[in-house]
């Protein structure tokens, strides 16, 4: 990052004291902080063009449209999608992998298929998966990692077959940092005739993405995480393939006609955005894409690998700390320090201002595989500094001190 | 850089209890059991009670969790043993009052009678963490229900 000092300015609540110490925020994988822009971007909305879209003629109706849409037109520039008709808007990665497992599932599986899933995915990425097998008699089945918390491609090309109709799998891990190879996986779920459905995330706000060039089904991932506002995300599906689907949600804005006893829906993408849309949401999201072009995904993901593999340094020169997943990974690292549990080393650390995640990530599969109940995990992004890392790091040893002294 | 209020939370008798836990393990014979989890964090326990006309006879239990929920489970077990159902429920809505930081005064029992949980008082200058405290309170609640229903 050239200007570690000018990204910061744009981020006001970094500048402030938590528990009388300067804010340390490792915290990004949940949620990333907002720049100034996106908060302008809703406040303006807000203030100046609150209206509904695709309706009434009236000068801020269309103002509020021309937003919404031109949110869409960002975002499928900022994912490379063919079309403004293969991104829909939806509440968030949630809802998106629901949306696929509810409608293309179910439509496509019957007994006897095969979902392939990894061992490393986020409850939202492995439960509506086990609703569409219940309902469909089809069978999960899950990827095993190798030690160092990857998946290999000999196990995929075992695994996936033609009795495999969906792959799921998370781009990027939340728990692991690894990065999965999605172009090669979806290249061998196509040879088999599956589609491959990706948890993205933990990417989309991380690095480039290109949907085309990973040759990917479905991809979901959710605004809150890159810099962009709660309460919205983004769906991307193959046009050929959400044409064949029919929408989960029906009502206002989806419709074409409307009769007594049969309606026919609008075109994509509105078809699957039934209700008055994310209006204020999207338009944040689209001034988060635009923030993050500006300061440039390729700046991110070299920072943020400079910076997780400081830690990872760091970290290691402190006795008792086990550190999860593998060596080349994204910008996160989950640990576990000797015998502190991790909510007692995640509330020793906020009373020193430093904010890390602590728990099972939603992803209690993987914490019963790496057989840990809790983890601790500190997440970076463009705004973390290595001094953060300092901080944090000297953080860690002061706890184990302290537990160490009391326990 | 030095930790703001830590001491407040992690009192010794806490760190005691969480490293030589007291009523720890299994109960033998009849009994309840209730097993809760705090889905947000993955702490668990596994609470038994043994209920004689009315009263706790014993109770034991087993869990995962961080210092504050084991001690607090630790905690709970030695005080509700041979209390009536009724005043272990009344000590529990007591320890609750405590997590949101109300003063323990004007109550029927005396917080310093009923063994070491006024320890967790400063569990309440953390929010965040007053769900450790109370999941074995919330799982003895549920074991005392059960019995209700058993039992009529």
């Amino acid at each position: 990052m050239t200007n570690l000092d000018y990204v910061r300015s744009h981020f006001p609540i970094l500048d402030q004291e938590v528990n009388e110490h300067p804010l340390v925020y490792l915290d990004s994988a949940a949620t990333s902080q907002k720049p100034k822009s996106v908060i302008e971007a809703l406040e303006d909305y807000y203030k100046r063009y609150n209206s509904n879209v695709h309706r009434g003629v009236h000068t801020l109706g269309s103002h509020a449209t021309d937003g919404y849409e031109g949110a869409r037109e960002k975002v499928k520039n900022f994912i490379n999608a063919s079309s403004i008709k293969e991104t829909i808007f939806m509440r968030g990665t949630t809802t998106a992998l629901n949306t696929v497992a509810y409608s293309y599932a179910r439509t496509n599986l019957s007994e006897g298929d095969e979902i392939v899933l990894t061992l490393m995915e986020h409850h939202s990425n492995i439960i509506p998966w086990q609703q569409a097998a219940k309902a469909t008699g089809a069978t999960l089945k899950y990827l095993p990692l190798q030690e160092d918390g990857t998946i290999s491609l000999e196990d995929v090309r075992e695994m996936v077959t033609e009795k495999t109709k969906i792959v799921a799998m998370a781009h990027v891990s939340n728990v692991l940092g690894t990065i999965n190879p999605i172009k090669e996986v979806a290249q061998i779920a196509h040879e088999n005739d599956a589609v491959i459905v990706v948890d993205g995330a933990q990417s989309v706000p991380h690095m480039r993405v290109d949907v085309q060039e990973l040759d990917v089904d479905f991809y979901a991932f959710s605004a809150h995480k890159m810099c962009g506002p709660t309460g919205v995300g983004v769906l991307y599906g193959k046009q050929s393939l959400l044409e064949e689907m029919e929408p989960v949600e029906f009502g206002g804005e989806m419709i074409d006609f409307v009769e007594l006893y049969d309606s026919t829906w609008k075109d994509l993408p509105w078809k699957f955005e039934g209700g008055t849309p994310i209006i204020a949401g999207a338009i944040g999201l689209g001034a988060a894409i635009d923030y993050l072009n500006e300061i440039g995904m390729d700046q991110i993901e070299k920072h943020e690998h400079e910076l997780v593999q400081y830690a990872l340094e760091q970290m290691n020169t402190i006795d008792g700390i086990i550190i999860y997943g593998p060596k080349e990974r994204a910008g996160l690292v989950t640990f576990n320090l000797d015998d502190v549990h991790p909510h007692d080393l995640a509330t020793a650390l906020d009373s020193l201002g430093i904010a890390v995640r602590a728990g099972h990530h939603c992803a209690q599969p993987l914490m019963k595989h790496l057989q840990v109940a809790a983890t601790a995990r500190a997440s970076f992004y463009m705004y973390n500094s290595k001094q953060d890392v300092d901080v944090f790091v000297e953080g860690l040893k002061k706890a184990k001190e302290y537990f160490g002294d009391v326990f | 850089m030095s930790f703001n209020n830590l001491d407040t939370l992690y009192r010794q008798v806490i760190m005691d209890h969480y490293k030589n836990p007291r009523n720890r393990g299994q109960l033998e014979g009849d009994h309840i059991t209730v097993e809760l989890n705090n889905p947000t964090c993955g702490d668990r326990i596994d609470l038994q009670l043994k209920v004689e006309n009315g009263v706790v006879r014993d109770a034991k239990y087993e869990g995962e969790g961080c210092s504050i929920s084991m001690a607090s489970a630790s905690m709970m077990t030695q005080v509700i043993i041979d209390k009536p159902i009724e005043d272990a429920l009344k000590i529990s809505e007591m320890f609750s009052d405590m997590m949101l930081g109300k003063e323990m005064e004007g109550y029927e029992f005396d917080i310093d009678s009923l063994g070491d949980i006024q320890a967790l008082q400063g569990v309440s200058k953390f929010p965040a963490r007053i769900k450790c405290a109370t999941l074995a309170w919330k799982a003895m609640e549920q074991g005392v229900e059960k019995d209700d229903k058993q039992g009529s």
